[in-house]
């Protein structure tokens, strides 16, 4: 179980210091995929580097801590302060754009030699490689060329079989299909849900595509200006959101086949450099009231498993139907 | 029944290279579209990346000359040999809405001012009547001029920017706007304000729109017809609830089924053999095992 205690993460920067994550605390069971969704500027990607233990200037661990659940070979147990030791094998991150990840005057070969100790025999372990990608659907000689000549989804194909090579307990994806087109994305997305069956590790999947999260997530964290509001089983956020702000989000969405008239959220997000106060959706929220700006919601477990923050969130007014 | 938008025989060849190796991508392939109605539509182009969408807009505006073949909107020849109308006539007929309104704009230039240029150059107004058509514009993307007045580019989010855009477009008073991704770039809670906003200017300032993107849950949204493209060919054409509901060609049904919905799960199939980890141990070659 990977938990997140009041996890803060701010950035240094000219105009002073600002909380992109703004005490998120979470439990994420081993052996599922967790999606991760809000818009941009709500914190998931700095949340995600948070996890990955990626924390260096500008960005640092202001409180809080993450707990993996799991102890390092000398027995200690692994935090955000020693996860990097950890970093392919146990945890592993698939990035958004594989072109600017894979080294572009390298073979893929390589870089995948790269990230392992010395102590392997090189021919044997690309002869692992090799078999390797091979069941993950690309040719053999794929490897041996360099990143551009392959496409988008062959080389976000590779960018998975390194990141699951080692079989990471953890596998973090940051928007690791919003490049490609739909049907690449989809044999991808696939591939991804395929191996965490397989290997049986916790997948955190950050998107922006409500869709994705519905297809492939296990559970859901919904973001709001660096806020977690909603956190629970993706089946019970899709038909009965618990947060204004998640059944907004998912009534926006336009379906095909059905014909009716859909609004998107007005107003935008608060910024974060402002004194915050009250319920951080307050000024985009149809329900919000005077208790709502003056009084911050605390993140809640209104139902089993399922969290949310929100005064009103078990109230007549937000538990209609999800069209 | 006017003509909206008709095609004919469009076709473009890129070539790739230098002379010694010599490369040619046909991005239109033979495209004839024929659109009649009385009423101002919306008609979606859709496809993936490389097949054509982008640079059948292009054409449309004029940022790309066809290798062959003609295109004409409301009667009026825009593409193609034996063009006539001039550059200020052609902007008047058709104006261009484009992905990322932060590009569009210089970020050294109060946004107020290409409002105002196209204004007065384009549409020919003079400075009284300009501002006056600024208003009207602005008013119908739901903003008004002093939201606008003496800002650059950053200090507007990408929605609002997209809005001022959208404005500009319309000063002219074209019959047809080419929108290429125009929501790409804007967040999901707001997409539908701009997919919204296009409707409410079809029915209520008459324009017609191409509105060119890969997401086919809007297209079905707004569109009345949609082309469905695929390697620089129109696969599937028509109306666009009988093209969604009920696709005839493969493509079509293709990318349908690949979107990630939120009303019905994919059918998994596995994709990998099931022993694909077999030989790997978790924690990595080299290491010792872990459970």
């Amino acid at each position: 179980m990977i938990r997140l205690n009041n996890v803060v993460a701010s950035y240094k920067t000219e105009r002073g210091v600002v909380n992109a994550v703004d005490g998120v605390s979470l439990e994420i069971p081993d052996g599922c995929i967790v999606g991760i969704a809000g818009e941009s500027g709500c914190g998931k990607s700095t949340l995600m580097k948070v996890i990955y233990g990626d924390i260096g200037f500008p960005l640092a661990l202001a409180s809080g801590s993450v707990d993996y659940g799991f102890s390092d070979d000398s027995g200690k147990p692994v935090t955000s302060r020693n996860i990097q030791k950890e970093w392919f094998k146990r945890i592993s991150y698939v990035p958004q754009s594989s072109m600017s990840s894979l080294n572009p005057v390298i073979r893929i070969r390589k870089q995948f030699l790269d990230f392992q100790d010395q102590t392997g025999n090189k021919a044997q372990i690309l002869e692992q490689v090799k078999s390797y990608v091979k069941k993950l659907g690309l040719p053999e000689e794929s490897i041996d060329s360099y990143p551009h000549q392959l496409s988008g989804g062959m080389r976000q194909r590779i960018m998975i079989a390194m990141a699951t090579f080692f079989q990471p307990e953890i596998i973090l994806a940051d928007e690791p299909t919003t490049a490609l087109d739909v049907v690449v994305q989809k044999s991808i997305l696939l591939l991804l849900m395929d191996l965490q069956e397989q290997m049986g590790n916790t997948i955190i999947l950050v998107s922006h595509d409500m869709g994705v999260h519905y297809q492939v997530t296990d559970k859901m964290l919904i973001m709001y200006a660096a806020k977690a509001v909603e956190y629970g089983d993706s089946e019970e956020i899709f038909q009965r959101p618990l947060h204004p702000y998640t059944r907004l989000l998912i009534n926006s969405l336009p379906t095909i086949g059905d014909d009716r008239a859909r609004e998107g959220i007005p107003g935008r997000p608060p910024s974060l450099w402002n004194k915050l106060q009250g319920c951080r959706f307050a000024d985009r929220c149809p329900l919000a009231t005077d208790r709502c700006r003056n009084e911050e919601p605390e993140f809640v477990e209104y139902r089993p498993g399922h969290f949310a923050a929100c005064h009103y969130a078990d109230s007549e007014a937000n538990l209609s139907e999800v069209s | 029944m006017a003509t909206i938008l008709k095609t004919e025989n469009l076709n473009k060849v890129y070539r790739l290279g230098s002379f010694t190796s010599n490369r040619q991508v046909q991005a239109l392939n033979n495209i004839n579209l024929n659109i009649e109605s009385d009423q101002p539509v919306i008609i979606s182009v859709v496809g993936e990346s490389g097949s054509g969408k982008t640079t059948l807009a292009k054409t449309l505006l004029r940022l790309v000359e066809p290798t062959s073949g003609h295109a004409t909107v409301y009667d009026q020849l825009v593409a193609g040999k034996g063009v006539k109308v001039g550059k200020t006539q052609f902007l008047a007929t058709v104006q261009p809405i484009f992905q990322n309104p932060f590009e569009a704009f210089s970020r050294y230039r109060q946004v107020d001012s290409y409002l105002f240029e196209t204004a007065t150059r384009v549409a020919g107004h003079s400075k009284d009547a300009a501002n006056a058509a600024l208003e009207t514009a602005l008013s119908a993307v739901g903003l008004e001029y002093k939201d606008v007045h003496g800002k650059y580019p950053n200090q507007f989010s990408g929605g609002e920017l997209q809005r001022v855009s959208i404005a500009r477009a319309l000063i002219p008073q074209p019959k047809l706007i080419v929108a290429d991704e125009p929501v790409s770039m804007i967040d999901a809670s707001r997409r539908m304000i701009i997919i919204n906003l296009f409707l409410k200017l079809k029915q209520e300032a008459k324009r017609s729109f191409l509105y060119i993107t890969h997401d086919l849950a809007t297209a079905y949204y707004i569109s009345d017809y949609i082309a469905v493209m695929n390697k620089g060919t129109v696969v599937e054409f028509g109306d666009a609830r009988t093209v969604m509901s009920n696709p005839q060609h493969d493509y079509t049904k293709l990318l349908l089924d690949s979107i990630p919905t939120t009303k019905k799960k994919w059918d998994r199939k596995p994709v990998i053999a099931p022993d694909v980890a077999g030989e790997l141990v978790r924690g990595g070659p080299g290491t010792p095992a872990k459970k």
